[in-house]
């Protein structure tokens, strides 16, 4: 796996595409070069009083102009500080960080909630197979347009406001979808969810989790999720998801 | 040195000392890395060139392995961070058979951080250490996260030179005590880690802390309190190296906050030997490499042969 960099990159263009969305696009070069769908980027901030990095998962990447595109929300002072970037402007960043998802199966149904939608961006764009693209917002939706170019998108909303009333296991049963992989982000009560129905219904399931990190590279264990077996690093039922996530088999670890 | 003299790094380096001595051990520089922040090296290779290191300071080792603390475990505050890790390591025999001959593949020094829940358990993993091809062992008496061990024997004078003169008996290796400040005098601890045998001491480990999202009105930690580090801490750990140089002989390892080479050097002169650099990683993972890379600087343009002409200098 190639290793992480950290560096000063540019702001090609920081734009808000829905109430505290943002989307930011970054002349990542040899950062983009070495990313895969599923991958984050840690940005740090400038105010010197937060100091660690945000973890922010990449959502598409263009290995030809070598940038890279995230969307976020603001829900703190650091996204907050994001959201104040201009064009021109210099971030620092380290990345591509973890691992991300490996790309199988003949049928996937890719399944995201909220801001977790758009890591499967780039995810939808570089699988090759038949897929299904299942989104669950709370009211307005966003990017579900990009999607649509890769795949049939259906939509959950909690109020019913677009397509399927309720969350995104309530889309795929309404709509009958089939599947033999699945490759999910979201909200934790979602991805519990998801890895009940993967289970029930024989289906692989990828999951991909967060939690809150310093390092970021696997040494302060901050990070770690429970998992099945014991880890070959840690020598317990825990994982890194800095590392050996943040996509992990749903089988692998505990939700 | 003239000031011509001044090019590039290499040509710096050889008018300098950087050497300091601890226990009869050489280390090339003054700079090592915080318990717990480095993991074991491995991760930070990837950015660091270990042998430039003074030593490699590891993650707290136990006898088995350890859980750690439930999740979240850290929460950034501002100019620091809480963490409840809860010494999380995958236990002596994993370290001696993988992380060792990983970190001997490099020319620098190894400082293995010793924790336990019982006297007897601390014990345990210094026997097993004392037998293996490590430099010094970092007994961590101050860890706040963990309910047994750690923090409870830290804070009590006669505590603190009773655990030292035992594990100082199983040892076969110099041992550094390391000290909390959650403490009401840090030169009482200090003598006494001194009066129980220790070569030296390190300090300081993090400080207890705590706090709340206002919005989900709870503990953002599900510890509820860790140990704050970083930046925040520095001034306090600063008084406390001065304050534990002017009370024990035996030399220090200073730490809390340093994130670059100004840092490190006021707690050379506070009276450190040797300096930690921990929270920092997080941030930049060069850091270390670059406080050795400024103390060299700093030496050049100050004129100092010597790096021990710093130590304690400021009294
Ligand atoms: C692998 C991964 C991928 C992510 N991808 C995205 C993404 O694509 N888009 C997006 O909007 N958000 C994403 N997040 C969440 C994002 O990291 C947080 O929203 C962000 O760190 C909040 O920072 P803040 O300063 O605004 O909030 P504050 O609450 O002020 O942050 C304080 C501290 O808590 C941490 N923190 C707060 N919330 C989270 C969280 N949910 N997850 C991890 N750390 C948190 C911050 O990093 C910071 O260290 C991702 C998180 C992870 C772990
Ligand atoms: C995430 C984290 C894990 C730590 N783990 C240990 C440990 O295992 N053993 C120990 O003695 N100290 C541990 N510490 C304390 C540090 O070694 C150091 O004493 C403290 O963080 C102050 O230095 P800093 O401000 O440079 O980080 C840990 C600190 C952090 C932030
Ligand atoms: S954030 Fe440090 S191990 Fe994952």
């Amino acid at each position: 796996m190639s290793v992480a960099i950290k560096k000063s990159i540019k702001v090609l263009q920081n734009i808000r595409i829905e109430e505290g969305v943002y989307d930011l696009r970054l002349e990542a070069g040899d950062m983009a070069m070495d990313a895969s769908p599923g991958q984050f980027i840690s940005l740090y901030c400038d105010d010197g009083g937060r100091l660690l990095p945000r973890p922010i998962s990449i959502c598409e990447i263009d290995k030809e102009t070598g940038n890279i595109r995230l969307v976020y929300r603001v829900v703190g002072n650091g996204t907050r500080e994001f959201a104040g970037l201009k064009q021109g402007e210099l971030i620092d960043c380290i990345g591509p960080l973890g691992k991300g998802f490996t790309l199988e199966g003949k049928k996937a149904l890719i399944i995201g909630g909220g801001i977790g939608i758009p890591p499967l961006l780039e995810l939808a764009k570089q699988l090759k197979c038949e897929k299904s693209i299942v989104l669950g917002f709370r009211d307005v939706t966003f990017l579900d347009k990009d999607f649509e170019s890769y795949g049939k998108v259906y939509i959950s909303t909690e109020d019913g406001s677009v397509g399927t009333k309720g969350n995104v296991i309530d889309a795929i049963k309404a709509n009958n979808l089939e599947a033999d992989i699945i490759y999910a982000c979201g909200p934790t009560p979602m991805l519990k969810g998801v890895k009940e129905y993967a289970g029930s219904n024989n289906i692989r399931a990828q999951l991909s989790l967060e939690e809150r990190m310093a390092c970021g590279i696997g040494a302060c264990l901050a990070c770690v999720c429970k998992s099945t077996e014991v880890d070959h690093h840690t020598n317990v039922n825990n994982k890194r998801i800095c590392k050996e996530g943040p996509v992990f088999y749903a089988d692998d670890i505990v939700l | 040195m003239k000031d011509n003299n001044i090019k590039g790094n290499n040509e710096i380096n050889k008018d300098i000392c950087m050497k300091v001595n601890i226990a009869g051990i050489e280390f090339k520089n003054p700079v090592t890395t915080a318990s717990g922040t480095f993991g074991s090296g491995m991760e930070y290779s990837d950015y660091v060139d270990l042998s430039r290191l003074g030593a490699v300071t590891t993650k707290g080792v136990s006898i088995t392995a350890w859980y750690g603390n439930p999740t979240p475990r850290i929460a950034e505050t501002y100019g620091g961070m809480l963490n409840a890790i809860g010494l999380q390591n995958p236990g002596v025999d994993v370290f001696i058979q993988r992380d060792l001959p990983f970190l001997k593949t490099y020319d620098t020094k190894i400082i293995v951080n010793v924790v336990g829940k019982t006297a007897k358990e601390y014990c345990q993993v210094v026997d097993r250490l004392s037998d293996c091809d490590v430099d010094m062992l970092e007994i961590n008496i101050s860890c706040p996260n963990v309910k047994e061990g750690g923090i409870a024997f830290g804070q009590d004078p006669k505590r603190v030179e009773e655990i030292t003169s035992l594990v100082k008996s199983h040892s076969r290796k110099p041992i550094i005590i390391k000290l909390s400040p959650n403490v009401t005098d840090i030169a009482t601890i200090a003598k006494a880690a001194e009066a129980g045998g220790a070569d030296a001491i390190s300090l300081i480990n993090t400080l207890t802390g705590m706090k709340i999202d206002i919005e989900r009105r709870t503990f953002l930690l599900a510890n509820k309190i860790g140990g704050l580090s970083g930046p925040a801490i520095k001034p306090i750990a600063v008084r406390m190296v001065y304050q534990a140089a002017n009370a024990v002989k035996i030399p220090i390892i200073g730490m809390g906050g340093i994130m670059e080479a100004c840092d490190a050097l006021e707690f050379i002169m506070a009276g450190a030997t040797m300096v930690a650099v921990g929270t920092a990683n997080f941030i930049n993972p060069r850091a270390t490499e670059e406080v050795i890379e400024g103390i060299e600087d700093y030496m050049v343009r100050n004129n100092i042969k010597d790096v021990n002409d710093l130590i304690a200098c400021v009294r």
